[in-house]
């Protein structure tokens, strides 16, 4: 090979992104919202976030390994996204064993079986997230109170998050004006001072994420923009219609895990779609899904679940959503 | 029993008859009348599905087979002369008689023999790189090594050889489907008769360039020079474009164009090793005196 | 704002080392293989046989039919033999090997010096001419240019675009040629607007050659009807279809033609080969090819004959390097790799480049993560993820729906690929089948 030409069809250079650098790009883009998490969830927040991610590669290195037996690929960053985004999805009390069998639904079967990287057609941080819920829908739904490094671990003061206060409250028949004061401030809210999972408290934590992925061309605009504006389009109009019974759009917005499931399970390049226009109506989707759910559902939050009813319908809008080809011949009548 | 329970068992059962009763009429109703012996037939066929009739799938075969006056131009290679007689007998016709066939690659280019003189580095895929340029060698007839035949076998007889860089054919899975055969865009692969013991002899070259350059590109090459073809006393080796073919059909494996080949382009499997010449002259001498 | 194309594109590293050097002439080679297909269309038909003397610039070869061009020798002396040589793929086509004595050019030629500015040529002469000279595109495609200035009836040309953006990464002779001969080049344009019986011409020059910008602005004041107009460096500017779109905002319709949105676009070089041809009666024989790489020692735009080695163009630009790993004939982005260094150059050669051996070999592939940057980064709006995979498992018939045949194999979406998969590999695979599979449906 040494004085041999080499022979290839063109082009014969290549830019500068990889798939590696595009993952560990995602991890960079989550540190603001992992240091806020630690900031406000203290020892429970690290716990939780080492051990999602050490079973998440774990389970990944093993099956390629000795089950499926091809090349491994864990320094490819997949799984180690797939592993904080699961943690970032969690409360910070949840046992050990638990994050396992959760990393287990995520990874194995959310991903693995269906042939491992860019084959699944389901978010896999949010099959284990969903899994878990349903499995253990108790430890899934007591949430730490925040108290920096006082908070604890599996011995955390738990309290409701805002959108359980105020779903609970409705159904008290309690009017709403009363239970905002129960609520933090939207101020509160967008620093992250709440209950809720390790990931989703600090807004601000997540625009800065959201911002230094889009300056690193690693997401577009198109999804992320979608859902909060499609959530902000729904809940105005619920608000406007009963401000008696529907919270604020700002209250919906900053409450939750939109921001997290907005900027970064929404927009995981294996599960949505592949052009702007079906990006738009996918986000449209998952924004006008979580309302529904959170306003007339039975879960305080519902942003999971539309991502992963939308995820369903992707393989369908990469097949009949198609982008307006250059000099398309579009047909009059 | 409750009255519950037997209500719900005999409202239940109403339902299940109900529909039983529906179902059958509409099944009657949309009934599509196929020949039974369509499924008389796709019973004994392979049911490999692999398209070597050249129709879709074992049940098209069937269904051709039934409708057809006579068996010209249908054959099941992967079941071959049992299954076409055993079709014949279901139908009432005749079968043709077939030569069982095998897949043979009729190029013999290794690094060995054939140096190489670039290195590709694209997509593996031989379509590609036929397209691209001549490969990785001086001969732009010969194999290219990306496994297209490999990815077509659906039998699992055909697997690229990783020193030779060609595909090695296994006779016993074979079943001349001829999948091998189209998949190869530079037509390297050929459907010849089979012989007894599996015995095998043919140009192992495809190269119609002159003697030199296709020489000088690959030592076991066929230079064109025709001495097979004068030696051969059966008519079995036709040459064309500088290059010879043996007919599989005439060939009655007799070797002699083997041993003439200047090249060693004509390879032969399969055959016991030759008797080594006999040392006449001495015995001659001595039986002089 | 400068103008650009709105869909796709990519933003390789432009390295032109030779921007600055200025055109070098080659001596006349020893010997010259000049192919009789050096164009889109029927190869042309040889004229001479062995042993005839041949003189620069004689016709060698004549054009097939109306979508062809003539060939013309390059050198003087005599034919030694009309015989197969390899081209750059290694597969074998006619050429006519020359055995060069001298260099007497045929008399018909003016070769004087000084610029003509006055087309005394009416446009149907002006046509004829380029057909006679054998001019085809010097961008790269070859294309016949006295088809492209032959408007049939019913359709009408408003506009000449001039293509002086040379949007591929390290090519520089269309850049030289606009800075050393740009008065030839604009007469060439003024011919070019005659024969198209047009009164407005756009010469597009992308913002990475602002001395070109300037010079170019400056002598087209002196010229009725051309503008020059910078454009955004963009990855594929110098596709006819982007350009137009970035200069007079037509989109040409999938399967048709730039004429039906009233615009004809042609190279510079063209444009330069054209004066020549019309002025000074010189057919087409030698051309400005870049000669570059990081490691050469003398990299150049050199004005070489056609037919000449390409191992003399190599040795002029200070000899082949010894980590040398692969060395393509064109742009890095469309060009094609040689497998062997005694090809000879074609009219279509715009650049060599020598690449470094660690940069001459392709990463591993990975699978697909389907980020949809192949789809953001195509100028045609295509989704290559798709094309290659329908291709890959010869779903022909429904890739041809997703207008395969649109696509340019300009090389964004390989370029972008995050997992390194040869998206273009595959898609060229898919189009060649669906050509044919078109074709024979056609017949039947």
């Amino acid at each position: 090979m040494s004085n041999l030409l080499n022979v290839s069809p063109s082009p014969h250079i290549h830019g500068k992104e990889l798939t590696q650098k595009l993952m560990l790009t995602v991890v960079v883009a989550l540190i603001p919202a992992f240091i806020t998490s630690v900031f406000y969830f203290g020892f429970g927040a690290i716990i939780v976030t080492t051990t999602s991610v050490t079973s998440c590669l774990l389970f990944e290195y093993l099956i390629q390994r000795f089950i499926l037996k091809k090349p491994i690929s864990i320094t490819d960053g997949s799984a180690l996204v797939t592993g904080i985004l699961l943690a970032f999805n969690l409360p910070s009390n949840i046992p050990v064993l638990m994050i396992v069998i959760g990393s287990f639904a995520a990874i194995a079967v959310a991903k693995m079986t269906f042939g491992g990287l860019g084959n699944n057609p389901f978010n896999p941080a949010l099959v284990g997230r969903v899994f878990m819920l349903i499995s253990f829908p108790v430890q899934m739904t007591r949430w730490p109170v925040p108290k920096g490094f006082g908070t604890g671990y599996l011995d955390a003061v738990t309290g409701a998050t805002p959108l359980a206060v105020i779903k609970e409250g409705l159904k008290n028949g309690e009017p709403l004006s009363q239970l905002m004061d129960k609520v933090p401030t939207p101020a509160q809210m967008f620093l992250g001072n709440m209950g809720g999972s390790i990931g989703e408290v600090a807004a601000v934590a997540l625009l800065i994420g959201f911002v230094y992925l889009l300056i690193r061309n690693v997401i577009t605009w198109h999804i992320p923009v979608s859902v909060i504006g499609s959530m902000a389009v729904f809940t105005t109009i619920l608000w406007l219609v009963n401000p008696e019974k529907n919270a604020d759009p700002m209250f919906h917005i900053l409450a939750g895990g939109v921001l997290l499931g907005a900027i970064f399970m929404a927009t995981d390049y294996v599960t949505s779609p592949m052009n702007p226009k079906s990006m738009i109506i996918y986000g449209c989707g998952i924004g006008i899904l979580t309302v529904i759910i959170r306003v007339w559902g039975s879960y305080p939050e519902g942003v999971s679940f539309a991502i992963l009813i939308m995820n369903a319908f992707v393989p369908l809008m990469n097949a009949y959503i198609k982008p307006k080809r250059f000099g398309e011949v579009v047909k009059n009548g | 029993m409750s009255s519950t329970v037997l209500i719900t068992i005999i409202s239940l059962s109403l339902l299940a008859l109900m529909s039983a009763v529906i179902l059958y009429f509409i099944a009657q109703k949309f009934k599509v009348y196929e020949d039974p012996r369509i499924d008389e037939v796709q019973a004994i066929l392979p049911a490999a599905n692999c398209g070597g009739c050249g129709f879709a799938g074992c049940r098209n075969m069937a269904e051709a087979l039934v409708k057809a006056d006579n068996f010209e131009g249908l054959i099941c290679p992967v079941g071959g002369a049992p299954v076409m007689n055993e079709a014949a007998r279901i139908l009432g016709k005749i079968a043709p008689v077939i030569d069982p066939t095998v897949a043979v690659l009729l190029c013999n280019g290794s690094p060995e023999f054939r140096p190489r003189t670039s290195h590709y580095n694209g997509a593996s895929d031989c379509r590609i790189s036929n397209s691209l340029y001549i490969g990785e060698t001086d001969c732009s007839y010969g194999c290219l090594s990306n496994g297209d035949c490999e990815r077509a076998c659906a039998f699992d007889a055909l697997h690229m050889d990783q020193v030779t860089g060609l595909p090695m054919i296994n006779d016993d899975k074979c079943v001349s489907c001829g999948a091998c055969v189209k998949a190869c865009p530079r037509h390297l692969i050929e459907l010849r008769k089979k012989a007894k013991k599996d015995r095998k002899i043919y140009v192992a070259c495809s190269n119609c360039d002159k003697g030199g350059p296709a020489r000088k590109a690959c030592k076991v090459a066929c230079i064109g020079c025709s001495k097979c073809f004068k030696v051969c006393e059966f008519n079995a080796i036709t040459i064309k474009d500088n290059l010879a073919y043996i007919d599989s059909k005439k060939c009655t494996f007799c070797r002699k164009c083997a041993t003439e080949c200047p090249t060693n382009a004509i390879i032969e499997l399969n055959f016991p090793p030759r008797k080594p010449k006999v040392e006449v002259e001495a015995e001659t001498i001595d039986r002089q005196y | 704002m400068l103008k650009t194309f709105p869909i796709g594109g990519v933003h390789p590293p432009e390295n032109k080392l030779t921007a600055t050097i200025p055109i070098e002439y080659l001596p006349v080679p020893e010997s010259a293989i000049i192919f009789v297909s050096q164009h889109i269309g029927s190869p042309s038909v040889p004229v001479v046989n062995k042993g005839d003397s041949v003189k620069t610039g004689q016709v060698i070869a004549t054009g097939k039919g109306f979508v062809s061009a003539n060939i013309h020798s390059s050198v003087s002396g005599k034919v030694n033999r009309i015989d197969f040589a390899t081209d750059s793929s290694g597969y074998k086509q006619t050429a006519v090997f020359i055995d060069v004595e001298g260099d007497e050019w045929i008399d018909t030629i003016d070769r004087t010096k000084g610029i003509s500015r006055d087309v005394k040529l009416s446009p149907d002469e002006i046509i004829k001419r380029c057909f006679d000279s054998g001019i085809v595109g010097l961008g790269g495609a070859t294309f016949p240019s006295h088809v492209k200035l032959t408007v049939p009836t019913g359709k009408r040309c408003e506009v000449l675009i001039i293509n002086g953006v040379e949007c591929e990464p390290y090519l520089t002779s269309d850049h030289r040629l606009m800075m050393e001969r740009g008065e030839e080049i604009l007469t060439g344009v003024t011919i070019l607007m005659k024969a198209l019986k047009v009164k407005k011409a756009m010469i597009g020059v992308e913002k990475n050659k602002p001395d070109a910008i300037v010079h170019l602005t400056k002598l087209a004041s002196s010229f009725e009807g051309i503008t020059v107009h910078p454009l955004k460096v963009k990855y594929p500017q110098g596709a006819e279809k982007q350009l137009i779109k970035a200069l007079i905002h037509r989109e040409v319709p999938s399967g048709r033609l730039p004429l039906d949105v009233g615009a004809v676009v042609h190279n510079v070089g063209t444009a330069f080969a054209v004066y020549e041809a019309v002025q000074k009666n010189k057919p087409l024989f030698e051309r400005v090819v870049t000669v570059t790489g990081k490691s050469l020692s003398k990299p150049g735009n050199y004005m070489v004959r056609i037919g000449t080695s390409l191992i003399k163009l190599i040795e002029a630009a200070g000899g082949l390097p010894n980590d040398t790993g692969k060395i393509i004939n064109g742009g890095p982005m469309m060009g094609k790799a040689v497998s062997n260094t005694e090809v000879p150059v074609i009219k279509g050669m715009s650049g060599v480049i020598i690449v470094p051996g660690k940069e001459s070999v392709r990463e591993e592939i990975k699978p697909c993560i389907r980020c949809a940057k192949c789809v953001s980064a195509c100028p045609l709006n295509l989704e290559p993820y798709l094309l290659m995979a329908l291709s890959e498992k010869g779903l022909f018939e429904r890739v041809e729906k997703e207008r395969i045949t649109d696509c340019m194999e300009c090389g964004s979406c390989s370029f972008t690929c995050p997992a390194n998969r040869p998206l273009l590999d595959y898609i060229r695979l898919g189009k060649s089948s669906v050509i044919k599979m078109a074709r024979e449906r056609n017949l039947k």
